[in-house]
């Protein structure tokens, strides 16, 4: 690109500063206007994919939903996300209540993460209430090995570990009877053990670490909510 | 450790997902500046410089445009401001420190258009780190990044001396070297856990 | 490149092909090397971004050419930058649209073809000192050029590394996917195979013209 054959470019040799605002403001126009013809017309289609992608993964962990509602959890409350308004002072975990075609509360998804790997592992998991234990589990994000981390998503055994773990809080309701653990693969003995898959038992302990996190903590606060959660279905919101 | 902790961010960053080696960012400066050790080490540097100023700059210009409600600009706002925040540093030094210039000046411009600097800004983002993580993020990249240039030009210059077929001089062994040098570092991932 | 500079010169076959293979930007230029390596893990997710940079190197070169004449060259790299900007956001926008998960696997990448030096590179070498119809043949070709390279390279590690092709296995049963060749070496590790490999063709042609050249020598 050395070859310096500006004289191809037919501007005059120095233009006023004028002329370089005026390009720069007008190509500034011309590419918002592009990005905003363009935001606006996706937009609906991408919040719209976003919400089946959601929707999806929450009804793949809590067996028997067809709806959901957003909720917003934090120490002392629980809000439903849409009755927020814009301030921003809500912080807290993004949880969903599922229910069953019949309105009644079939489960809670929460999110869970620990650093597994490569990369933070970050799963959803169902909780349901009524067998105060885990019922299903699915993973959001993971850049784990292919063949072998990334079996957590496929390997039927694995996940047969999420058909019932027992997640019961004692009775003070402040953290869990038995903390969930992951044990080496074949070695599960009881209800509140992950069986490992060989071969990727760092990947899996991290998927019992992050859940193992997210119930001592989210569990205690979520049990004092349970009245609020199973009727909030009655709004028949979908 | 905590996956939101400081350490483990800086670790993650630096070795188990080192920028150049595992997430392909900044492969040009990489291949290309990786000769001699000595430039190695300089371009190093500046990056590592450049990346802390960006981050920066990335995390308060994401702070306006979340307050605003603009975040379909965020791209275009990225690479206009980190792109004149490199040019700002660059006529500082030349200002104050000529010696400091010297070293790093004729790295700075090229670096501005170095994919691990915007990534950097956009994995900062995606991730929600506050600012203390930022900084643990953009450190751990850059020490990541003087740790791979450095380790490849030691190797290069190393293989210089050394005899090879003559198809695979040039960016063939490069490569090569690279996917090697790629592997070791596989060895480390698990370290956070 | 004289050539080029030349308004005059017509559009030939070569102003295509070109891009594709004699200044093909990965195998021959070493250009824009990050995605060639990040993404290349699926057939899908190469041609996907194959294809993100194709539009976006079409969509800038033709917009970079139409404005050329109107462009002060001293602020004309900050214009450029602003132009590819928008249309990678308008891309990422859109692949966001079709499939969130193609957005999810190519992840940052989308965004990261604003520094792909390709795209700077044709504008200012290309689009700047060429007129419409030119440049928009010319990047097609460069386009295309980069997502043959990215095919080229997204094949061998999917079928290596996950025994599929486009998702559809291809081997026997009982293959052993070779799990290295998705991960970040395989990257490295095929890239170089494909570079030893054209660089072999071409030693081989330099020799073959050589011989040629010496029998005519020897005829005469």
């Amino acid at each position: 690109m050395s070859t310096e054959e500006k004289n191809q470019i037919p501007s005059s040799i120095k233009p006023s500063s004028i002329a370089m605002i005026r390009t720069l403001g007008g190509i500034a126009m011309i590419s918002g206007f592009l990005v905003v013809l363009v935001y606006q017309i996706t937009l609906p289609i991408i919040t719209e994919n976003r919400r089946i992608a959601l929707e999806n993964a929450v009804f793949k962990v809590i067996p028997d939903a067809t709806s959901r509602v957003n909720f917003v959890l934090s120490p002392d409350t629980l809000i439903r996300e849409d009755a927020i308004t814009d301030d921003r002072d809500v912080q807290g975990e993004k949880i969903y209540a599922g229910y069953n075609k019949s309105g009644q509360l079939m489960g809670i998804a929460l999110e869970a993460a620990a650093p597994g790997y490569q990369d933070v592992v970050r799963t959803l998991y169902g909780y349901s209430p009524k067998c105060m234990c885990i019922v299903g589990i699915t993973v959001l994000q993971s850049t784990e090995t292919p063949g072998l981390g990334d079996r957590i998503e496929t390997d039927p055994e694995f996940l047969a570990n999420f058909n019932a773990l027992d997640a019961r809080l004692n009775t003070d309701k402040t953290a869990l009877i038995h903390s969930i653990e992951t044990v080496r693969h074949g070695t599960k003995t009881a209800p509140w053990q992950i069986d490992a898959i060989s071969g990727a038992t760092v990947t899996s302990k991290a998927v019992g670490k992050g859940l193992n996190n997210s119930t001592q903590t989210l569990l205690p606060l979520l049990v004092k909510h349970l009245d609020v959660l199973s009727q909030s279905n009655q709004g028949g919101i979908k | 450790m905590q996956p939101d902790s400081v350490s483990f961010i800086f670790l993650n960053a630096c070795i188990v997902n080192n920028f150049v080696l595992a997430l392909f960012l900044g492969i040009c400066p990489f291949l290309g500046v990786s000769g001699k050790l000595h430039t190695a080490w300089n371009m190093g540097l500046a990056t590592m410089f450049v990346m802390l100023v960006s981050s920066i700059c990335a995390y308060a210009i994401n702070f306006l445009l979340v307050e605003f409600n603009l975040e379909f600009l965020r791209l275009i706002c990225y690479i206009a401001v980190i792109a004149s925040a490199v040019q700002l540093v660059e006529m500082t030094i030349k200002k104050v420190s000529p010696t400091l210039f010297r070293t790093l000046g004729i790295f700075l411009p090229l670096i501005t258009t170095n994919c691990a600097i915007l990534g950097l800004a956009l994995f900062q983002t995606l991730k929600e780190y506050n600012f203390i993580q930022c900084l643990a993020y953009s450190l751990g990249a850059g020490t990541g990044f003087i740790l791979a240039i450095m380790l490849m030009a030691g190797l290069r210059e190393k293989l210089d001396l050394a005899k090879v077929p003559n198809v695979s001089q040039g960016a063939a062994l490069s490569l090569m070297l690279a996917g090697l040098l790629s592997l070791s570092f596989m060895g480390f991932a698990g370290l956070g856990g | 490149m004289v050539g080029e500079l030349r308004q005059s010169t017509p559009i030939t076959l070569n102003t295509f092909m070109r891009g594709i293979w004699s200044e093909n930007p990965v195998f021959v230029m070493l250009l824009g090397m990050c995605p060639v390596l990040a993404v290349t893990n699926s057939v899908i997710n190469a041609v996907a971004m194959g294809l993100a940079t194709t539009f976006v190197l079409l969509c800038s070169s033709t917009l970079v050419s139409i404005l050329r004449s109107f462009i002060p060259k001293q602020v004309r790299i900050a214009t450029y930058i602003v132009i590819i900007a928008t249309f990678v956001t308008m891309v990422d926008y859109i692949i966001q649209a079709i499939s969130l998960e193609l957005y999810k696997a190519l992840g940052a990448f989308i965004q990261l073809i604003v520094v792909n030096c390709i795209i700077l590179g044709r504008a200012e070498a290309y689009a700047s000192r060429n007129n419409i119809l030119k440049t928009v043949v010319n990047s097609a070709g460069m386009g295309i050029g980069f997502t043959f390279a990215l095919l080229c390279l997204g094949g061998v590690r999917e079928l290596l590394g996950n025994g599929t092709f486009l998702g559809f296995p291809v081997f026997w049963e009982g293959f052993q996917p070779w799990a290295i060749m998705i991960l970040p070496p395989g990257g490295f590790f095929v890239l170089g195979a494909w570079l030893l490999l054209f660089s072999w063709l071409k030693q081989r042609q330099a020799r073959k013209a050589q011989i040629k050249k010496g029998e005519l020598a020897h005829a005469t």
